[in-house]
């Protein structure tokens, strides 16, 4: 066998000891994102088939008004929320596991909750969509403990191989999702939890997403614990944190995130590892400062994305997660390329 | 005889080996020293043909080992590093084996056979012949992939480090079969050692290098001195002669 | 060249190598025979068990099945045994770093930017042969691009190599959505491997490419022995490390696209067939490991589907259930690698 040599200069730290001028989130920063994104946000307003201009909508053109407020809207939500809460859940997993490249997408989260889903449509039908998000979320706890308690089997804690068994792990989990599809003739209605798509969003099919925007939310108030845990077992223990209770509350923030957005957008691969990443690539790593900065950037990030799919084959939209899909590959890709570069 | 000719490897900005001549003769056993990072596993490589060279030439009884059949070369001129990672499972023997590859290419023939015998029984690997590589301690690994070497049949045998994860005992007796095989096999063996004693006692000719440059090179006796040896490693080393050897005292 | 006249110390023992050697080929024929007779019996049992009504027929279609497992099996064990031996290490096969879904790749990007050109009507083995072409010399550059700087961080390969997979069919669906907005079945015939749907012409040509492939990766057989010990003991031993691994490589690049263009990406039956033959074989040899990793292939994929269909009486893909097993494997493999 090839000794297989593992000396990991970043040892489980996600955190990048930035320079004194990197890592300090001004508040400039995030104004600029902010108008950034209501920009952009008013324009995809008016991104689509139906044609709704601002000037129809002044002029009360009755059926732009209709598409605006029942489709458009709620559109614009969804993206907004999903995009905040998987980049918020991606921090949060990054820091509790100590790892830059363990996220929901990546720890067997994401498709252990398509299972939960599927277990649900199976048993109880398709429509109960809170019975649905209950049993998301209990799979994606399940399985991202489970993750975790294989990672603990690793005797020492590398960068790479934690996403690379989370991925095959997240494969394992997907080819017994895809298994049981297969045999209640699913595969097609999998396919809209395992491919992020929001061009089934209308108003009253999205609104379970301010359940995730609330728990980002939770998120936020929770950060600075997040980051003492960060550092350790031993560390937070040593400044009065209850580890095992913050990293316990930050799985289950992100499998409710998680389970969410999968039950009512689908997947969008790969959104709530990259973003953290780029985020903490400029601006460090104090969690609080920078959450709603990424969360910031994941919405504009998949509004963008989301755009793009609109745009590209023009009456035709191309689903957010396959645009997301070859970003977030790339992206991925050059992150742990750079890695190995920097290591070696 | 091995003719080294402006020999430069640069890796980026740092020169490692650095317009290196040498000649390194016909027989007998050459140690090369020198501290950390002065280039001798490198210009060995490049001397094994393993590295190219950036410029410069390096022939072998007049073979440039860049342009010559690797296979030719093979049956001339041995080489062993010193990482050995492997990632196949084979047992000792199919080890020593593939020393005859050269030769045979793959089908043993009975002379072959003996060979591999012969090589086992030199480094006293019999008892543990069938066993795998995995299952040995690091000293007798050490000692199977010397043997490979020598069942290899070259005329040139280099060596990296071979003295590494061997202990004292081992040690000696690895520097006494490499003296033998010059002194009985009529073999070139140029080694890289780190202990400048052990190139004492059991070389002829002694080259130093220092930051990719040979900085002297000479028969042993000459090259053993505390002069010498303060412009190889930056240390005062006082020089005794015990029990026939020179001796280089550096502890203290 | 010196006379050689070593005298072994101490007792004279008899030559025990020639004995050593002979006892490991016949352990080596042994195996070989027994997976040979399970091979052939789990063949006859997948022609024969349950064939009811219009039995000819239903043989035709059954040989047809039998023949595109072989020759997937085949390719695909074949590749990965390769793979391994020049990659240097037991968990990396062509599947796992993306290759098959560089295939699929190509095969669509060629459909996308042919389809105002009149190339869809060309002969279907024109186009696979310049499909087969492009696999070559893009999957040479990403194994030289992944594996050329000597790295010898093997997580960080293996990871490289699943993003990269994971971009290429991302990449696919992507263009296969640009040509086809609203047919989601297209995209998810390439994601399945289906040994029922085959085009006899392909299926064909691949069975007349085998043989060529074999012919041409077996004269390796010796010099990929000799490259399974690593760059550095190859060249001291002669062996034109660089030539020998570019020639594989094309190999490789050959039966992956063989085996994708017939049934689709298979990510992890190659790892667990020619680890399996490893461990059944116990030899280095690839002249053993390249035809025992072929027949436990086909006994996997024959006896499989023979146990889901016949037993079971599961219509599912097979690919689903050796995905599963591929990935726990894998991560196992990943779990004791890292004790080490």
């Amino acid at each position: 066998m090839e000794s297989v040599e593992c000396t990991d200069s970043t040892g489980g730290r996600p955190v990048r000891g930035g320079s004194p001028d990197r890592g300090r989130v001004r508040l400039w920063h995030i104004v600029t994102g902010g108008v950034l994104l209501v920009l952009s946000a008013f324009g995809s307003l008016f991104v689509g088939v139906a044609e709704v201009t601002p000037w129809g909508l002044l002029h009360a053109d009755s059926a732009a008004v209709l598409v605006f407020l029942e489709s458009r809207v709620p559109r614009l939500l969804a993206i907004l929320l999903a995009g905040m809460g998987m980049s918020v859940a991606g921090l949060v997993m990054m820091h509790i596991t100590r790892n830059r490249f363990v996220s929901p997408s990546t720890a067997g989260t994401t498709e252990s909750a398509s299972l939960g889903v599927l277990v649900a449509t199976l048993f109880a039908g398709s429509e109960a969509v809170f019975v649905k998000m209950g049993v998301a979320v209990v799979f994606a706890l399940a399985g991202t403990f489970l993750f975790l308690v294989i990672l603990r089997r690793l005797t020492f804690s590398d960068m790479i191989l934690a996403p690379l068994v989370g991925i095959m792990f997240g494969a394992v989990i997907g080819s017994v999702t895809t298994f049981f599809a297969y045999r209640a003739d699913l595969l097609q209605t999998l396919a809209t939890w395992t491919s992020g798509d929001f061009s089934g969003v209308l108003r009253g099919r999205y609104e379970l997403l301010w359940l995730a925007g609330a728990v980002t939310l939770l998120g936020y108030l929770y950060a600075d614990r997040f980051t003492v845990a960060g550092m350790g077992r031993s560390f937070s223990i040593n400044l009065g944190v209850a580890y095992d209770r913050i990293v316990n509350t930050g799985l289950v923030l992100v499998a409710v995130i998680t389970a969410v957005v999968v039950v009512t957008v689908g997947d969008i691969p790969f959104l709530g590892l990259i973003v953290p990443n780029l985020v903490t690539i400029v601006l460090g790593d104090n969690l609080r400062r920078i959450l709603p900065v990424t969360a910031l950037t994941g919405a504009f990030f998949v509004l963008i994305c989301d755009v793009i799919g609109r745009l590209i084959r023009f009456p035709y939209e191309i689903p957010v997660a396959t645009v997301v899909g070859v970003v977030g590959a790339g992206v991925f890709l050059a992150l742990v390329l750079r890695n190995r570069n920097r290591t070696a | 005889m091995i003719q080294i000719d402006h020999v430069t490897k640069r890796y980026g900005e740092t020169t490692v080996v650095d317009d290196v001549c040498l000649s390194i003769p016909k027989g007998g056993v050459t140690s090369i020293i020198g501290a950390n990072g002065a280039g001798k596993s490198t210009l060995l490589s490049i001397v094994s043909r393993l590295l190219p060279s950036d410029s410069g030439s390096v022939t072998v009884d007049g073979l440039d080992v860049a342009t010559t059949p690797s296979g030719k070369l093979a049956r001339r001129l041995a080489v062993l590093r010193q990482e050995n990672h492997m990632s196949v499972r084979l047992t000792v023997r199919e080890l020593v084996a593939f020393g005859r590859f050269p030769h045979s290419g793959g089908r043993l023939t009975s002379h072959d056979l003996d060979l591999v015998d012969e090589a086992i029984g030199y480094f006293e690997l019999t008892d543990l012949a069938d066993r795998h590589l995995d299952q040995l301690s690091g000293g007798q690994r050490q000692r199977a992939y010397v043997a490979m070497v020598l069942c290899q049949d070259t005329d040139y045998v280099l060596l990296d480090e071979p003295l590494n994860n061997l202990d004292m005992r081992h040690s000696v007796q690895m520097m006494r079969r490499l003296r033998r095989m010059a002194d009985e096999f009529a073999k070139t063996v140029v080694l890289v050692v780190h202990d400048i004693n052990f190139a004492s006692c059991h070389s002829d000719t002694i080259v130093a290098m220092k930051n990719g440059k040979v900085i002297a090179q000479g028969d042993t006796a000459a090259m053993m001195s505390p002069d010498v040896l303060r412009e190889v490693y930056d240390l005062d080393i006082d020089v005794h002669d015990l029990s026939g050897h020179r001796i280089g005292v550096y502890f203290s | 060249m010196t006379t050689r006249t070593v005298q072994v110390t101490a007792t004279h023992l008899p030559p025990a190598s020639a004995g050593a050697f002979r006892d490991a080929r016949r352990r080596e024929r042994r195996t070989l025979a027994v997976l040979v007779v399970v091979a052939a019996a789990v063949l006859v049992g997948f022609c024969t068990i349950g064939l009811v009504g219009n039995w000819e027929y239903a043989l035709g279609i059954r040989l047809r099945k039998v023949a595109t497992m072989i020759v997937v099996g085949y390719a695909i064990a074949c590749s990965s045994v390769i793979f391994q031996t020049v990659t240097g290490n037991r968990i990396l096969t062509p599947g796992i770093m993306g290759f098959d879904a560089l295939f699929v790749l190509i095969q669509t990007l060629i459909v996308f930017f042919s389809s105002g050109l009149a190339l869809t009507a060309a002969d279907p083995r024109l186009l696979f042969a310049g499909q087969v072409v492009t696999m070559v010399v893009f999957a040479s550059a990403l194994y030289r691009w992944l594996f050329g700087r000597r790295s010898r961080d093997l997580y960080v390969l293996v990871l490289a190599g699943v993003i990269f997979g994971t971009l290429f069919s991302s990449l696919s669906s992507l263009a296969s959505r640009l040509i086809n907005p609203n047919d989601f079945v297209v995209l998810q015939d390439t994601l399945f491997a289906s040994f029922n749907q085959v085009d006899p012409g392909l299926l064909l040509l691949s069975v007349l490419l085998m043989p060529a492939m074999t012919a041409w990766a077996a004269r390796l057989f010796a010099r990929l022995d000799v490259v399974a010990l690593g760059r550095d003991h190859a060249i001291g031993l002669g062996v034109d490390h660089s030539s020998v691994v570019n020639q594989a490589l094309v190999a490789i690049a050959v039966l992956v696209s063989v085996s994708t263009a017939l049934v689709g990406p298979i990510t992890f039956l190659g790892l667990l067939v020619a680890n399996l033959a490893r461990q059944l074989t116990g030899t280095y040899r690839h002249r053993v490991l390249v035809p025992a990793a072929g027949l436990v292939s086909v006994i996997v994929l024959l006896g499989g589907q023979l146990v889901l269909e016949q037993v079971f009486s599961l219509n599912t893909a097979l690919s689903v259930i050796i995905n599963f097993a591929g990935g726990v494997y894998f991560i196992a493999l990943l779990v004791r690698e890292s004790r080490r």
